[in-house]
């Protein structure tokens, strides 16, 4: 029994290696239940949110008859999906039709193992990172392919085609929009090719964890540097990934209006479960690339200008205060439900969610956990930012046609991603040789004058 | 110290992976089917790339074959008719001489297997290099082989435009 305790507690004060750095599988598995929890919780999270924020752009009021403002739609939705009759065309590919939803999920959710939450807030660090969430989130295609293909029938299949034309489309340009933010890491100032990630020498890193901390050192977020070549590539990114999602304006592969519901017509209830599962989670992953790549994946914002310990004090009371705040909005709606007797248990239940919410803020602001979740809550609120900007695309943007789509994607996010390539190398030679040649030459015509 | 990954058992799980996945390969007679087992055989060679510790290799292999090549394999498939293509003959006359590639083959694995050690180091290879093995291979691209890798991307540029002058009649 102690040799398992001690293996267990062995990690517990390592301050700077992941769990699978570390070589720790306790702390690993613990790690990946976590973040399968979390996900999942977003998810469920995500389609309330999504229905009301929509319903709302709308001037509608969303789901309302499910607990108190929909809150338990999404639980209500699950367990009718879970009932539905599970339904198989007749003349489908009945091994490809079953497999296709396990690859999607499975694609969807095996990226999370990289995606850095925090420096030690990750299941592992791989030297190849970045390339590993690219290579295995690209696989979903196939999943996506297979489901189309296998169903047997018109509209999925030509969803399937639509939806993997468009995602080897964008993930050309989003892939050297990708490119010129790693280049970044390795342009410090320093050498020929500067200072890279912690620990890389004189390299750049692919390192997910080292891109944060190659912004962390360098003092700037890559949305900003070499300004405005990095808010280039980042909105580069921003549009092919809606594109890579499926996601309005880009939804062609299920647009409704012409598909019926494009790859995944013919699945039904927990089938159909599970490609919403991966839609969802796949948005997550590369609403995350996003933030880790640009804006400083667990970094607070303002380091350089709002510095010093009160403000890092300032900043480290954000996380308590939003679920404060988010306590504070149920107990107003608490106050505001109708005092019929047929909503008390509603009312009740309310007031007891806000309860959590206020316990959960009031525990965080208890220094040793502030400390550790602060990187969480930064991260977590970057990603955030990006759903809410998906379900506002969603709100906003008309559906493009597929010649436009292409157009997008191959005349103009193409030919920019590579001009910005280009620039954003020459962005770096230019510092290099500032440092190299110019300044060195300038002190010495100073010294003879 | 972490405990090895390279165990025997995982090379033994993906070689047999990649065997049967290259035999359902030139046996099913869906062609769909044939693809798809030949990405199970891709992504089982990327994992025999992890255990040659060279992540690099292994995530470029995913990224291009599995998820790149293989995407458009499929795409083109689906566009074909398959009940036509399912009465066709699978397998045409020229076994004997693919018996005889094989057993050139077979013969030369054999050969080095068992005369073969000079050819190999005789000591296995510093274990150090797993987490440096983008840099490693950057490094080298850029600088030792500088030249051999501008004229493989000329080559591909080469490539490229020709598929382009063949698909587009009036440019």
């Amino acid at each position: 029994m102690q040799p398992i305790i001690d293996y267990i507690t062995s990690y517990l004060g390592n301050k700077t290696q992941t769990p699978g750095a570390a070589g720790n599988l306790f702390w690993a598995f613990v790690y990946i239940l976590l973040v399968f929890l979390g996900l999942s919780v977003a998810v469920i999270a995500m389609n309330w949110l999504e229905r009301k924020i929509l319903a709302h752009m709308q001037v509608r009021l969303g789901p309302m008859r499910v607990g108190p403002h929909g809150l338990l739609q999404p639980i209500a939705d699950a367990i009718k999906l879970l009932l539905k009759e599970d339904i198989m065309p007749a003349e489908a590919d009945g091994f490809v039709f079953w497999i296709a939803p396990f690859i999607v999920v499975l694609a969807a959710f095996t990226v999370f193992v990289v995606v850095p939450f925090g420096p030690t807030h990750a299941i592992t660090d791989m030297n190849i990172g970045i390339l590993f969430m690219l290579g295995v989130s690209s696989l979903s295609v196939l999943g996506i392919v297979m489901a189309g293909w296998a169903s047997n029938s018109h509209y999925p299949l030509i969803g399937a085609l639509r939806s993997s034309a468009q995602m080897v489309s964008y993930e050309v340009a989003m892939g050297l929009a990708v490119v010129s933010a790693i280049l970044m890491t390795s342009l410090h100032g320093l050498g020929l090719y500067g200072a890279g990630g912690v620990g890389t020498g004189d390299t750049g890193t692919l390192s997910m964890i080292g891109i944060v901390q190659a912004q962390q050192e360098q003092g700037v977020w890559f949305v900003f540097k070499f300004f405005p070549l990095g808010l280039i590539a980042f909105f580069i990114f921003a549009i092919a990934m809606v594109a890579e999602t499926n996601r309005a304006p880009f939804d062609l592969p299920e647009a409704e209006s012409e598909l019926t519901a494009g790859f995944h017509t013919e699945y039904s209830g927990f089938r159909w479960s599970l490609f919403f599962l991966a839609e969802y989670s796949a948005m997550i992953a590369v609403s995350s690339i996003a933030v880790t790549l640009w804006l400083g994946g667990w970094l607070r914002p303002f380091p350089n200008l709002l510095h010093g310990a009160t403000w890092d004090l300032v900043f480290n009371l954000f996380p308590g205060i939003t679920f404060l705040f988010l306590a504070a909005i149920c107990f107003y709606s608490t106050a505001r439900m109708p005092k019929h007797p047929y909503f008390k248990i509603q009312t009740i239940g309310l007031a007891g969610f806000g309860a959590v919410l206020g316990l959960i803020g009031l525990a965080l602001f208890v220094p040793a956990v502030f400390i550790r979740v602060q990187d969480i809550y930064w991260f977590a609120m970057k990603v955030a930012a990006f759903m809410y900007l998906y379900i506002w695309y969603r709100g906003t943007f008309p559906r493009y046609r597929f010649d436009q789509l292409m157009k997008v994607g191959w005349k103009i996010l193409l030919p920019m991603g590579l001009g910005l390539l280009i620039l954003t190398a020459c962005m770096g030679m230019r510092s290099e040789l500032r440092h190299q040649v110019v300044e060195p030459l300038w002190h010495r015509v100073a010294n003879i004058l | 110290m972490n405990p090895p990954v390279a165990t025997p058992f995982f090379f033994y799980l993906l070689s047999g992976t990649m065997l049967i996945g290259g035999i359902l390969v030139i046996t099913r007679r869906n062609a769909v089917h044939s693809a798809l087992a030949l990405i199970a055989a891709l992504l089982a060679q990327a994992g025999l790339y992890l255990m040659l510790y060279a992540p690099f290799v292994a995530g470029v292999q995913i990224i291009l074959y599995a998820g790149g090549i293989m995407v458009l394999f499929l795409f083109v498939i689906m566009l074909v008719n398959l009940e036509r293509a399912q009465k066709e003959r699978q397998f045409n006359k020229q076994w004997l001489v693919g018996i005889a590639a094989a057993g050139a083959l077979g013969g030369l694995f054999i050969t080095i297997y068992t005369k073969g050690k000079g050819i190999f180091p005789d000591r296995p290879m510093p274990a150090s290099l797993e987490g440096t093995n983008t840099q490693d291979i950057g490094k080298l691209l850029y600088g030792q082989y500088m030249f051999a890798f501008e004229i493989a991307s000329l080559l591909l540029l080469v490539a490229i435009i020709g598929a382009v002058v063949m698909a587009k009649k009036r440019i």
